[in-house]
């Protein structure tokens, strides 16, 4: 009896479609409430103004322009990554070997740099430091993809345990190639020649990487949605069955798109080596590799999206330093904050595809 | 439930107006008052009082934050010494070593620092990166090696005469061994020590060379086991290394590497451990000896006094005992043996006055051999060619007056075996 007449305060119910002014509407009231919530925790917490810690956040990015363009150049690598991972997303293969394909990249191009610089010319060095860092990107990306489609391994974890063993060869030739001796760090290569550093264009720093970027996401938003091999990714990814009968070579579109995939892994290890750091260390990636499961998901798979979703993060990040720097608070504080924010964002999408149904008429019979 | 939404949606609106309201009207001061907020008006009172000097505002980069025992010292040495000569400052803590820390560099400077300092080894190269791009800012780096040669009138080294104080923690580190040894724990032959080392670098080998030296001037039995964890700051490969060492059968460690891993590691074995960076005595109370540290202080208020006088700053300064640079905790009673003040005190004294040479040739051997002559990578060109002869007057001359701060010991003596290799 009693069971039959129990009804929950409330039940979450799908919805249907949801028109897309409503849903960035959910969007834009999550990241508000999360901009109150995280107001309240900083009050609370430290005692500072929160005004004045969004203030700080916002001028982490835009205080000047030189922050700008770190901004930029931030928001240009991590969106490089995300859009080398994309593609073999949409296809559902978890490559979360971003990491170590960048730094397989970032150690070619690091290669060239040290092994040819007193045997070839700058121009010839950049040229094979392009081929190399892309063709090892590849190559790493390409490894699991073809365990995958012989053998059907796990892509999840052989990407993953392809990023340590990434990290270890590059702590190996960090050793080797060390300066000065014993230190473990190769420093800046080629500080006085400047050799294998990718020009400057117009004087800005970051500016080449960026233009790069552009180009890169121009070329993955058009062969996603504009070419074939982007249609077979999409039903590759829908059903691997239905891309079987229609007469899709599966293991072809898997081993292919991981070698785009890794490839442009490895183009952005080539700039990080090349253009922004001259340098190689095993943290070179920062993080990027994970950080792009994010970038990604929350676009939806849309690499115009991801520009959005990537300033998003950049944009965070930044702003967590300047707090730590202004406040003299503990950089963590920071990260708490972002993890507050990012909570929200993400619990919004709950909110869109499922509603809350409250009990109504229960309470009258009561 | 379209009530509560709407209801929900509306308190966000009304929420967003007053975030937006209140957001903008700062924003439009801000770019005036870019400086740090918290600490400034504390430091900016003192500053007014001395008209005549030149304003300084000093920027800090740090490659961890206070978590790191390393930087911790450098952070605390900073904001005293800051407070103490009423000037401005900035800290940017979590700077990797790569071009973020120019970046950081030069918003530093953006933001008005005419004095910015670095504290990581692999920051040097982006250092010297933006004192080429600013000319009219000072920068100091801790632990480089390459001012003496880089030629530029507004890049600095700076660092400190450490391994004299290894040396003297060593001491206090022999007479626990002479203690344990009297007590009957172990035989004289068996008294070996570990050391948890970061890398291989001349840095890590002149301190646990000097601090060798230390133990084994009151202990002449000695032996030291040595392993590296090719990272300056690894908690778990550091407790590890030491628990390695402890499970090897040595009797007391110490440490060059910036986590709290070792001396947990000896806390938890209670294993006596000799500490660097400062004390680490509130998490193991009963294992610390006592700590060695550079004490910062000293160097920071001379180059913040520089800058205000509009003097030139040493290309390479390293500091002393003498100076204050090179300093001892207190020594934990409750583990070390008696009469360890004094003789750490007496010990001190010779070194001051010149009448006894850490790296005294007569001490030490390699090979079997006493060595008159090593020939060391000075100059740093990237060449790795040993270029100066550095041992003279019986002594190894460590961070000697003419050559550079930034230590270069970096031979292998006998009595000390690295269970890597």
């Amino acid at each position: 009896m009693n069971n039959a007449a129990r009804n929950p305060l409330f039940h979450v119910a799908r919805r249907g479609a949801v028109p897309a002014w409503k849903a960035w509407l959910i969007r834009g009231g999550a990241i508000l409430l999360s901009l109150v919530a995280c107001g309240l925790i900083t009050t609370v917490v430290t005692g500072e103004n929160p005004l004045a810690v969004y203030v700080t956040v916002f001028n982490g990015s835009f205080g000047t322009v030189r922050k700008f363009w770190t901004l930029l150049q931030n928001v240009a690598m991590l969106l490089c990554v995300a859009l080398a991972v994309t593609p073999a997303f949409k296809m559902r293969f978890w490559n979360i070997g971003g990491e170590g394909q960048v730094l397989i990249g970032g150690l070619a191009a690091a290669a060239c740099m040290i092994c040819l610089r007193d045997s070839l010319p700058n121009a010839a060095i950049i040229a094979l430091m392009i081929v190399s860092s892309i063709a090892a990107g590849a190559v790493w990306g390409g490894i699991p993809a073809f365990f995958k489609a012989k053998w059907n391994t796990n892509e999840t974890l052989f990407t993953l345990m392809m990023n340590y063993v990434a990290t270890q060869l590059v702590a190996y030739f960090c050793v080797v190639w060390e300066s000065p001796k014993g230190s473990g760090q190769i420093g800046v290569i080629n500080q006085s020649t400047e050799l294998g550093w990718l020009p400057v264009i117009g004087g800005q720093r970051y500016l080449l990487n960026v233009l790069v970027v552009l180009v890169v996401l121009v070329f993955v938003y058009v062969y996603l949605n504009y070419t074939k091999h982007g249609y077979e990714i999409s039903v590759v990814g829908e059903s691997e069955r239905t891309a079987r009968y229609v007469g899709i070579k599966v293991e072809k579109v898997i081993i292919r798109t991981m070698l785009l995939s890794g490839a442009i892994c490895g183009l952005t290890g080539l700039l990080l080596v090349g253009s922004t750091n001259h340098t190689l260390t095993t943290t070179i990636a920062a993080g990027r590799g994970f950080t792009v499961v994010m970038v990604s998901w929350l676009a939806k798979f849309n690499p115009i999206w991801m520009v959005a979703t990537s300033f998003l993060l950049v944009f965070l990040e930044r702003g967590a330093g300047e707090i730590s720097t202004n406040f003299g608070l503990n950089q963590s504080f920071a990260d708490i904050l972002t993890g507050v924010i990012l909570f929200f964002i993400i619990g919004s999408e709950f909110f869109i595809n499922y509603r809350l149904c409250f009990r109504k008429t229960a309470e009258k019979e009561d | 439930m379209k009530k509560l939404l709407s209801l929900l949606l509306a308190l966000t609106m009304v929420f967003a107006l007053a975030a937006c309201g209140g957001n903008s009207a700062p924003a439009a001061e801000e770019p005036a008052a870019e400086a740090p907020a918290a600490d400034a008006p504390a430091a900016d009172a003192p500053a007014a009082e001395a008209p005549a000097a030149a304003e300084v505002k000093v920027g800090f980069i740090l490659l961890h934050d206070e978590n790191s025992t390393y930087d911790k010292n450098f952070l605390d040495a900073a904001v005293a010494s800051c407070e103490k000569m009423g000037v401005e400052y900035v800290v940017k803590s979590n700077i990797p070593e790569g071009q973020e820390c120019y970046d950081a560099a030069a918003e530093l400077v953006d933001a008005g620092c005419n004095l910015v300092f670095a504290d990581s080894f692999g920051h040097e190269s982006y250092m010297i990166q933006a004192a080429k791009d600013f000319p009219e800012v000072q920068f100091c780096h801790a632990t480089g090696t390459k001012a003496h040669t880089e030629g530029l009138a507004n890049y600095h080294n700076a660092f400190a005469s450490i391994y004299e104080g290894r040396y003297l923690a060593g001491v206090a580190a022999g007479m626990k061994l002479n203690e344990m040894i009297d007590a009957g724990e172990f035989t004289a032959d068996e008294a070996k020590i570990g050391y948890v080392g970061a890398f291989p670098y001349a840095e890590v080998k002149s301190g646990y060379t000097s601090f060798f030296l230390g133990v084994r001037s009151v202990c002449p039995s000695v032996t030291m086991e040595v392993t590296f964890t090719n990272s300056w700051y690894d908690e778990a490969l550091e407790k590890e290394g030491a628990t390695r060492l402890i499970n090897d059968g040595c009797k007391l460690i110490s440490q060059h590497a910036d986590s709290m891993g070792a001396p947990t590691a000896c806390e938890n074995a209670g294993v006596p451990d000799v500490s660097y960076n400062g004390s680490t005595i509130a998490a193991c109370p009963n294992t610390f000896i006592v700590s060695s540290r550079i004490d910062w202080s000293p160097y920071y208020e001379y180059m913040i006094s520089c800058v205000q006088n509009g003097e030139a700053i040493a290309t390479d300064w390293c500091g002393t005992i003498e100076t204050g640079s090179v300093v001892l905790t207190d020594v934990n009673t409750a583990v070390a043996a008696e009469g360890t003040q004094d003789a750490i005190d007496e010990v001190k004294a010779k070194l001051v006055a010149g009448e006894l040479h850490v790296f005294d040739t007569s001490t030490w051997t390699v090979g079997g051999e006493t060595l008159t002559e090593y020939m060391a990578d000075v100059d740093d060109m990237g060449d790795f060619q040993p270029e100066t002869n550095v041992i003279a007057d019986g002594y190894f001359n460590e961070s000697g007056e003419g050559f550079r701060s930034a230590p270069y010991f970096d031979i292998d003596i006998d009595g000390i075996t690295n269970i890597d290799a």
